[in-house]
């Protein structure tokens, strides 16, 4: 669960400025070098568009989605970079049995392979389809963007960050929410006027700034309230429930029981039957 | 070849064909979980990154959980409600319950990624997931189904210690029973609360725990009432459908109930657009209509609810009824509109098959086997014990006071 003692304005967050990417895909080849992720063999145009690899998977962490659109007559291209948004409120590390995702007081949020017993609650929980399965083994584990947490501890920042020479700043989270500020405030006409993952999900450590609507971008439209809360409201009633029923169903017994043993000893009484010689020695032990 | 072996092939060469065919099915799924101990998940199901989840989960744990909900509810009707003269049905139930509990793990541990982790639940507890709720019930609830499926093993072999022990934990087990069960079944409507924005509105709702946990209840009534007609006409055991008249008599307002909490929750509870997909509109309608609003009709008459064949045909469009919700839920209401569509492999489909069939086949045999149905319960005196010397008494040297 979220670590209720971090500070989020602290945490260290992603400003990914689309407009200034240049789809080199410099951080798709550290993302794999850091990470020491295997290659995919992959062919042109087996996705939706020049993306490569087409979808995410236990092998890549991050990729850059191309949107070609039309501008001036001309045909442009518009980039998206996939990764894990490294939520305030992780959705996966609220219901995973085990509690192998942890968000970290640094920001990113870590998987404990350790851990993990393989239920794949995390894969169904994450609103931007981020954690991946390794399919291809016999007990298989999950995996997903780590954030560079083994960097970012020693003061590095992540690979991706590091090799992309344009569009990514790394930072505290009030900071980086302040740049995107500013940039929104200077340049109006560059920008969409959102910041994509300032609240999504109830605020995330990577967020986006863009030129198109986020969701011809192909940017999830997820709630604003951080998931976590959504099964918390039934979930916190489970002690209550568990008393109320076990209490309440107890006591309905024993009323039940009880009206039962009258009705039998009222009938006994009723029906004058002569006590047997061993009867009155076990009454007197009764009382 | 050994004396016992050839005692126990004799046996087997026995038994009905159709049991034989159940056997078949049994070995079938283990070949095919052998298979997929080997060859990984990935390449033996159709699951992947889209579908995390699959026939697996949708029908071997969310659907066979409230299919086997029998045990609780006829538990709790009977012993906390004193309904007393159902209890020739408590123990087949049990046994019922006890078979689908012990299969469920078996598919889950089939399913996890990471079987040999699986008591990791008990160690690290993250009290805020679904998941680890359920983990936990589920454990305790097997635990006691397997205590309350202990007594007739015991009467069989004839141990007077540990029945007495049993017999004073009788009570508190249906109790405990009952909690637990309401946790985890209603648990499992939780697991889809975290779907939002996935779960498509028809389903979701804040609601959705509530909604799991009283179709738990009338589906596990359902089940007495299917298992106890097929034992009927094929175990040759006395019909008992005076008995389940009582059941259909409770099943219309558990159905009404549920059907209040559903329309309300969709219609006050749930955010964004209902009607717009239409097969998850029909499979919504299909679902309402023939699993809960015609039984619950039908057994709003009293000639229905006498009529030992209408039982059965109310009590089977209730579980078809919950099957196609649970599935709805947990599978199609889950698929976005621009995804290729799951359908379960060859190895998946083989091992849900043989867990339904291991179920009957281990269910028959049990019958067969340990005094399932030749309870006599008017010799037994269920009362609270009210002091503690009772059942000792004075009748030193006599037969102990327990039936056998």
């Amino acid at each position: 669960m979220s670590n209720s003692t971090s500070d989020v304005s602290k945490h260290r967050t992603f400003l990914i400025d689309t407009t200034k990417c240049t789809g080199c895909r410099g951080c798709q080849v550290a993302c794999k070098q850091w990470n020491q992720l295997g290659a995919e063999k992959t062919t042109f145009f087996s996705g939706e568009g020049y993306q490569n690899p087409p979808a995410m998977s236990e092998h890549t962490f991050t990729r850059i989605k191309f949107k070609d659109y039309q501008k001036n007559g001309q045909n442009e291209f518009a980039f998206y970079k996939e990764m894990c948004m490294h939520c305030n409120e992780p959705a996966c590390a609220s219901v995973c049995p085990v509690g192998a995702f942890v968000k970290t007081p640094e920001g990113p949020v870590v998987y404990n392979a350790g851990r993990c017993i393989g239920c794949r609650f995390c894969m169904i929980a994450c609103p931007f389809g981020i954690p991946k399965y390794e399919w291809s083994k016999a007990f298989p584990l999950v995996k997903k963007c780590t954030g560079c947490y083994s960097r970012v501890k020693e003061g590095l920042q992540p690979a991706c960050a590091t090799t992309c020479p344009t569009a990514i700043s790394y930072g505290g989270r009030s900071e980086m929410l302040a740049e995107a500020e500013r940039r929104l405030k200077n340049r109006p006409k560059h920008y969409y006027p959102a910041i994509y993952g300032k609240e999504e999900a109830g605020g995330t450590s990577v967020i986006y700034l863009t030129h198109q609507p986020l969701d011809e971008l192909g940017f999830k439209k997820v709630t604003l309230r951080p998931l976590p809360s959504y099964t918390w409201q039934a979930l916190r009633l489970v002690p209550g429930i568990f008393l109320t029923m076990g209490g309440g169903l107890s006591l309905i017994s024993w009323f039940n029981h009880r009206k039962e043993r009258i009705k039998q000893e009222e009938a006994f009484k009723n029906s004058k039957v002569a006590p047997e010689t061993a009867e009155p020695e076990t009454r007197e032990e009764i009382q | 070849m050994t004396a016992a072996a050839r005692i126990i092939i004799n046996e087997v060469k026995g038994y009905h064909n159709f049991l034989k065919f159940m056997i078949g099915l049994v070995v079938l799924a283990v070949l095919a979980s052998a298979v997929r101990f080997v060859f990984g998940l990935g390449s033996t199901t159709n699951m992947n990154d889209t579908y995390p989840w699959g026939l697996w989960i949708s029908f071997d744990v969310v659907t066979a959980v409230p299919l086997a909900a029998g045990a609780f509810t006829l538990g709790a009707i009977v012993h906390c409600f004193h309904i007393k003269k159902l209890e020739p049905l408590v123990r087949p139930a049990i046994v019922t319950g006890f078979l689908g509990y012990s299969l469920v793990c078996i598919g889950l541990l089939l399913d996890l990624g990471q079987p040999h982790k699986g008591w990791h639940t008990l160690v690290y507890w993250n009290v805020h997931s679904p998941m680890f709720e359920v983990s936990m019930c589920v454990m305790a609830y097997t635990t006691v189904l397997f205590l309350e499926f202990l007594s007739p093993v015991c009467e069989k072999f004839g141990y007077h210690m540990p029945l007495r022990v049993l017999r004073w934990l009788e009570m508190p087990l249906v109790i405990a029973a009952a909690s637990i069960s309401t946790l985890h079944q209603s648990s499992l409507g939780t697991f889809f609360l975290i779907a939002v924005d996935k779960l498509h509105n028809l389903w979701y709702n804040p609601l959705l725990p509530l909604q799991f946990w009283m179709s738990a209840i009338f589906t596990g009534m359902s089940i007495i009432i299917l298992e106890a007609t097929m034992v009927h006409r094929y175990l040759g055991q006395p019909d008992e459908s005076e008995l389940l008249e009582v059941l259909t008599k409770i099943l219309p307002w558990v159905l009404g109930a549920y059907l209040a909490v559903k329309i309300a929750a969709m219609a006050f509870l749930s955010h964004g657009p209902l009607f717009d997909r239409p097969a998850l509109l029909a499979l919504f309608l299909v679902e309402v209509i023939v699993g809960v609003i015609m039984p619950m009709v039908m057994f709003m008459k009293e000639s229905n609810r006498e009529d030992n064949r209408m039982q059965l045909r109310g009590a089977s469009m209730i579980i078809f009824g919950v099957v196609l919700n649970r599935f709805n839920v947990s599978m199609f209401g889950m698929i976005q509109a621009d995804q290729v569509i799951y359908y379960p492999s060859v190895v998946e489909s083989l091992v849900t098959i043989g867990i339904i069939a291991g179920h009957i086949l281990f269910f028959v045999l049990l019958a067969k086997y340990f005094p399932i149905f030749e309870h006599h319960p008017e010799t037994v005196d269920y009362s609270l014990p009210d002091h503690f010397h009772e059942v000792d008494g004075h009748e030193h040297g006599q037969a102990k006071g327990v039936e056998a």
